[in-house]
């Protein structure tokens, strides 16, 4: 049946559909990636653009060879030899590796729940853990720091209680950050847990019950080995894009302990260094396939099995 | 027969869904706070509503957020269209290997990263930073989430109606306008609204991308934030929280009369 949609008057709208959106996303996904890469490789200058060399495309073979004979590693160089780059990475991971495993703590007996609930309510708690999705991400941070402040609900809250005397400092500080990346992420975590968990067959645990093995153990014994795609998508899910996170910890966090995510930031409009920010992605680019990859391997010999 | 959820099971769910909502039902009730102090209610009030009126610059803004958000998101469900189409209906090539991990590779890479590189691309072809700019990144980013949802429909969808139209000599644009196309209506509207608030949310790309004059409304509610709390910016995201909830109710509607117009006029389709 494939060859019929190539046949004939079928071929200039096979082609369009192809390759526009190819064209596009090579235009202005790939193209400007590998910009990245030759700028990383470029030195700062104070040009405009910032950098040098340039390419010059009339210059011919001559100025392509003078362009390539002025590439130098010298960005990445200082990526390696100062310390506040590696110290960003570590916070980046830190921050990332917490995160994911507040979340999928958090994140799982939400799932689990949803997930046992009468599948009339199925539909309705689904969409009210998406919904908070679709308001602003900034709105939400914001309103995190509507209560975290000194003088806000939280503190309130806690001296009402008798908590605590004077006013805690929330905000600035790891707490908050974690506080802020949980709430943001919450359905990127719950949603691909419940996807697993709903599917998982009644009758197993049925038969584990049969069995005489209690329930709890059933959970452990059928319930979580059978979710573990579902932990392995959320965990994926939330760890990359907490890794490059840059407007949470920037608003909640403390200035004096960056993440990566910041520190290109502060070189690109702050520092106006455009080959360290191109270099800084470019590492972070790397460090992210890594997860990404040993995913899809995973992935591959499950399918296979 | 599923067990019944036990008591954990309820208090977790409900729990999860208090965390999620409190902090935004704590924002809308201050925006009405009287008091400009966050620990004092001096009652229900409009005040900050009032003055956001007044405020020219962050009508500006929202104007231009607005139309940023519906060229890029008109731009991006036309190409994500077009990506999903390429991806599920036409042969299993190298090709659509390369189309498939491009339109993935956007929606996990960092956003200051798809930002950064934007940016040096429209230097390096010396592009004025501004409207044009930030509506290409948004239309880049959104159109790969557009993909996904309509590939999902695309693949659910039956072929057998596409392949009678061909059969029956229908070239294939013309199947594709007047078969697949109001089938799979449902799933380009939510594509628009995902890409509309996508990139009506957007910060990061769009402090990147943007020029003079192009400040949208999140740049400018960011450097506001950083400045402290402030009673207007309740109202502000008061609003934003409406429009979108707002939209949504109107889509889901819509939706909902489509998937049954549809099923209906397909009688023994599963």
């Amino acid at each position: 049946m494939m060859a019929r949609w190539r046949g004939g008057q079928g071929n200039w709208w096979a082609a369009f559909v192809r390759l526009a959106p190819t064209l596009w996303l090579a235009a202005f996904f790939l193209l400007p990636f590998l910009i990245i890469v030759k700028i990383s490789l470029s030195q700062t200058a104070i040009a405009q653009p910032p950098y040098t060399p340039t390419f010059d495309l009339a210059a011919g073979l001559a100025g392509l060879r003078a362009f390539l004979a002025a590439l130098s590693l010298e960005s990445y160089r200082i990526l390696g030899s100062d310390f506040l780059y590696l110290a960003s990475y570590l916070k980046s991971l830190q921050v990332a590796a917490v995160s994911s495993v507040i979340l999928l703590i958090i994140g799982y007996p939400i799932a689990y729940g949803m997930a046992r609930l009468h599948p009339r309510w199925q539909p309705i708690a689904l969409v009210l853990v998406i919904l908070p999705f679709w308001t602003s991400f900034l709105i939400r941070i914001y309103a995190w720091i509507n209560i975290l402040q000194r003088e806000g609900l939280f503190n309130t809250a806690l001296a009402a209680l008798g908590l605590v005397d004077t006013p805690v400092a929330w905000l600035s500080s790891d707490t908050a950050v974690y506080i802020g990346i949980v709430y943001s992420y919450l359905p990127f975590m719950v949603l691909p847990l419940y996807a697993t968990l709903e599917k998982t067959d009644a009758t197993l645990l049925e038969a584990a019950a049969d069995l005489g093995c209690p329930r709890w153990r059933a959970f452990w014994l059928v319930t979580v080995p059978l979710s573990a795609p579902g932990v392995a998508a959320g965990v994926l899910l939330c760890f990359i894009p907490i890794f490059g996170e840059f407007v949470i910890p920037d608003l909640l966090g403390d200035s004096r302990s960056v993440m990566i995510g910041q520190t290109l930031w502060t070189e690109f409009f702050a520092n106006k260094d455009w080959p360290a920010a191109s270099a800084v992605a470019v590492v972070l680019v790397g460090i992210l396939l890594l997860p990404i990859v040993l995913h899809q391997r995973a992935q591959a010999r499950a399918d296979k099995d | 027969m599923r067990p019944a959820p036990s008591l954990f099971n309820i208090v977790s769910v409900a729990c999860g869904l208090a965390f999620l909502y409190l902090p935004i039902a704590v924002l809308v009730v201050y925006s009405f706070n009287a008091s400009r102090l966050v620990t004092v209610w001096g009652g229900w009030s409009l005040r900050w509503y009032g003055e956001l009126i007044g405020d020219q610059a962050l009508i500006a803004a929202a104007r231009t957020s607005l139309l940023i958000a519906l060229a890029s998101a008109s731009a991006a469900t036309l190409l994500g269209t077009l990506a999903a189409l390429a991806i599920t209906r036409f042969g299993a090539d190298r090709g659509r290997t390369a189309l498939s991990a491009m339109v993935l590779a956007p929606l996990v890479m960092p956003e200051v990263i798809t930002g950064l590189s934007l940016l040096l691309l429209f230097v390096a072809i010396n592009l004025d930073r501004g409207f044009l700019t930030v509506t290409i990144a948004h239309t880049t980013v959104t159109m790969c989430f557009v993909a996904v949802v309509v590939k999902a429909r695309l693949a659910d969808l039956d072929r057998s109606l596409e392949e009678a139209a061909m059969d029956l000599g229908c070239p294939p644009a013309r199947t594709f306008l007047t078969v697949t196309l109001p089938l799979i209506a449902p799933a380009l509207a939510a594509g628009f609204l995902l890409a509309f608030t996508l990139s009506l949310d957007d910060l990061v790309i769009a402090s990147f991308t943007t020029g003079p004059g192009a400040t949208t409304l999140p740049i400018r509610i960011y450097s506001d934030v950083r400045l402290g709390v402030k009673p207007e910016i309740n109202a502000i995201c008061t609003i934003m929280i409406a429009t979108v909830a707002l939209a949504l109710i109107v889509a889901s509607l819509a939706l909902r009369r489509a998937s049954s117009a549809t099923t209906s006029r397909r009688p023994g389709a599963a």
